[in-house]
């Protein structure tokens, strides 16, 4: 063995020695282009429990997604074969998630989503290496459907955009409304221009509407409703009311109901930091994407700080015992590794110059999704 | 399907057709006079509606954010031009869309540098919100009408600049013969600042209507831009009344195509499979109005051969 061998050899052994010393953690998560508020959101609530945390043992790697699937999976194989990540998380887009988590968990990856939950991942695609800390797809139209019947509302207008979560977000609506569909209505995905709907929910004679339009396509159906004169009453899940949207909605979303597994107003002092800590360091409210990335980093700490993630096995029953303080209260994982939670009904309100919500209600308790019993895990 | 509906979608049609127009009129315009392909047109929409709801949100006038969103993009439209543009019309299409692709991306992330990445606020003035009743009892909201109105009017002020004007004349020139004018002593490369800066206008102008009932976000002018583009291939490339025509066409067959076509499938279809092929076969129906256009007419409604 040469002089060279060996300097590389001892090299390689104090590079192996760093490994272990630490977790490494590959956030892909989407922070440029139209929807780069949501990951925004989900990286600043992870970063400030890891600052919070203390602990310097966990790296971080972030990296862009631009919201597209290819560019998702080749920062995924490069953070897997270069950077030599235990654990990945970060991605906001169920059609980026299902390109990347699959491949990702086949490889002995962990992956914590924080946003994200298709079905496919939570049926009979579940794995025991992928974790949900936020819900699966379907929970918060659930509950709205289960909502809009304890509110004794017995025609529904039902609109989404035509794309898989749409048409999840409408049967999930479904699975809990006891009344009448007396309209079901597909928009197109990016669709900006709701008048012909309006039009028609003005027709229709439904006695409240139920809408999924994430994003920039909830602003612009909220305004056009509220400039309609139309009165039926609006249903949603929390995505087009979120802390960061309902500023651009402004007085449209007014009292407007949503569904949502935490809001601000939840009573726990884990809750009550979370929300003051954000505000100071970051300027704004936290939205719910935030919540989800603040409960995703501890769900990590908790898992870090009690097992060696170099020994999967134990890594895993760690990550399953959910052993954290979460913003939502108690949180516990099902058979699937998807949330078991309440969700809530909120109503949005104006604090000073501020819109938000306020939870006004619980319209699911201990809530698991539809899909656990088909995952033999 | 009642008759007021259907009224009330029509007019829904045709103003999404005079928004559109808007849009599209630049694009034609910048199109046919000096050969380029501007894809950087949705920013300058995006540059007009968040420079509106800047100015409104430390106003509160929305007259003066109109006109500010005026200013704004004509303002980027004359820099990208004088920098930028001016290099590439005797380069080949491809050059001009890689060139203007990279306009997209600096002014995307140029503007969320600025404004943040989170959509910004702009409202109806309280005098033009609420809705009106129509004769026939169709209530319709007053800010969609207004924008038929604006669109119509900027409509005719183009055929008026176009038609009567010297500059219009000039322009007219420019697009048959540019040596021959430039030769004339006209100052050609002025005249194409004013040009693309009138094009990037009335984007601006295009984007600020649309903010105040839509979202005002980085990258919204992007889905209209494809729509543009579809409205002057329609039309007839460099024509301002192709732009009209296939606008106010483009946004019937839109608005209509969503409410009748589920309707139809109903008829002879499940409820669900009838929705789901009606909305389908609705987000085409746009681009297949211009693949049979153009195959009764390969260079558009009111293209030149």
């Amino acid at each position: 063995m040469n002089l060279k061998t060996l300097a590389m050899a001892s090299a390689l052994t104090m590079a192996a020695c760093a490994a272990q010393a630490e977790v490494k953690v590959g956030m892909i998560t989407t922070l440029s282009g139209g929807g780069a508020g949501l990951g925004l959101d989900v990286r600043d609530g992870f970063m400030l429990a890891l600052e919070q945390s203390g602990r310097s043992d966990i790296e971080v790697i972030i990296e862009d997604d631009q919201r597209k699937p290819d560019i998702a999976v080749q920062l995924a194989d490069k953070m897997i074969q270069s950077d030599k990540v235990d654990v990945m998380t970060g991605i906001i887009w169920s059609n980026l998630a299902m390109a990347v988590v699959p491949g990702a968990v086949a490889q002995g990856k962990f992956y914590l989503s924080p946003n994200a939950g298709p079905s496919a991942l939570a049926g009979k695609g579940c794995n025991k290496n992928y974790f949900n800390v936020a819900w699966q797809n379907d929970n918060l139209h659930e509950a709205a459907g289960a909502y809009a019947t304890d509110a004794t509302f017995l025609n529904a207008f039902i609109l989404a955009p035509n794309y898989p979560a749409g048409q999840d977000a409408l049967t999930g609506f479904k699975r809990y409304f006891d009344g009448n569909v007396a309209a079901e209505v597909y928009t197109q995905l990016g669709q900006t221009d709701y008048a012909a709907e309006i039009a028609q929910i003005r027709d229709s004679v439904a006695d409240h509407v139920f809408f999924f339009l994430p994003g920039g396509m909830g602003i612009s159906f909220l305004k056009q409703y509220a400039d309609s004169g139309v009165k039926k009453p609006l249903i949603g899940p929390a995505f087009s009311f979120d802390q960061g949207i309902l500023q651009a909605v402004g007085d449209a979303a007014l009292g407007v109901k949503n569904t949502s597994q935490w809001n601000k107003d939840i009573d726990n002092p884990t809750n009550a930091a979370f929300v003051a800590s954000f505000q100071e360091k970051y300027g704004r409210l936290p939205s719910l994407y935030a919540s989800q990335g603040f409960d995703t980093a501890n769900l990590l700490i908790s898992a870090v700080a009690s097992a060696d993630v170099n020994d999967p096995d134990a890594f895993r029953a760690a990550l399953k015992a959910a052993k954290f303080d979460s913003t939502r209260g108690d949180f516990a994982f099902g058979n699937n590794h998807h949330p078991i939670q309440n969700i809530y009904v909120r109503e949005v309100i104006k604090e000073g110059d501020v819109y938000t919500n306020k939870i006004i209600g619980t319209a699911l308790t201990n809530h698991a999704d539809a899909y656990a019993p088909e995952c033999k895990m | 399907m009642s008759l007021i509906l259907f009224i009330e979608q029509m007019l829904n049609g045709v103003q999404f057709g005079v928004m559109l127009f808007l849009m599209a009129a630049g694009l034609t315009l910048i199109f046919g006079v000096m050969g380029l392909i501007n894809l950087a047109h949705g920013s300058l929409y995006m540059i007009g509606a968040f420079a509106a709801a800047w100015v409104a949100g430390m106003t509160g006038s929305f007259l003066l954010a109109l006109i500010a969103s005026l200013a704004a993009a004509a303002a980027a439209g004359a820099l990208i031009e004088l920098t930028v543009i001016r290099r590439l019309y005797d380069r080949d299409h491809l050059d001009q869309v890689l060139a203007t692709f990279a306009l997209i991306l600096i002014f995307s992330e140029g503007t969320r540098w600025v404004f943040g990445s989170f959509p910004l606020f702009l409202e109806i003035p309280p005098y033009l919100s609420g809705p009106v009743t129509l004769p026939g009892g169709i209530d319709y909201p007053l800010y969609r009408l207004a924008i038929i109105g604006v669109g119509l009017l900027v409509a005719a002020g183009l055929f008026a600049l176009i038609a009567r004007t010297r500059i219009g004349i000039q322009i007219r020139a420019g697009e048959a013969d540019r040596e021959m004018i430039a030769a004339l002593g006209v100052n050609i490369s002025a005249l194409y600042t004013l040009v693309f800066a009138l094009g990037a206008a009335l984007a601006g102008l295009a984007g600020a209507l649309v903010g105040a009932i839509q979202s005002v976000q980085i990258g919204m002018g992007e889905p209209v831009l494809i729509l543009a583009f579809v409205v002057i291939v329609i039309g007839g490339i460099g024509s301002i009344k192709g732009a009209l025509v296939g606008a106010i066409l483009v946004g019937l067959t839109d608005t209509l195509g969503r409410v009748l076509l589920p309707v139809f499938f109903a008829q002879f279809m499940t409820p669900q499979a009838a929705n789901s092929v009606g909305s389908s076969l609705a987000s085409m129906s746009i681009y297949i109005l211009m693949a049979g256009v153009l195959v009764m007419r390969p260079s558009g409604l009111f293209g030149k051969a």
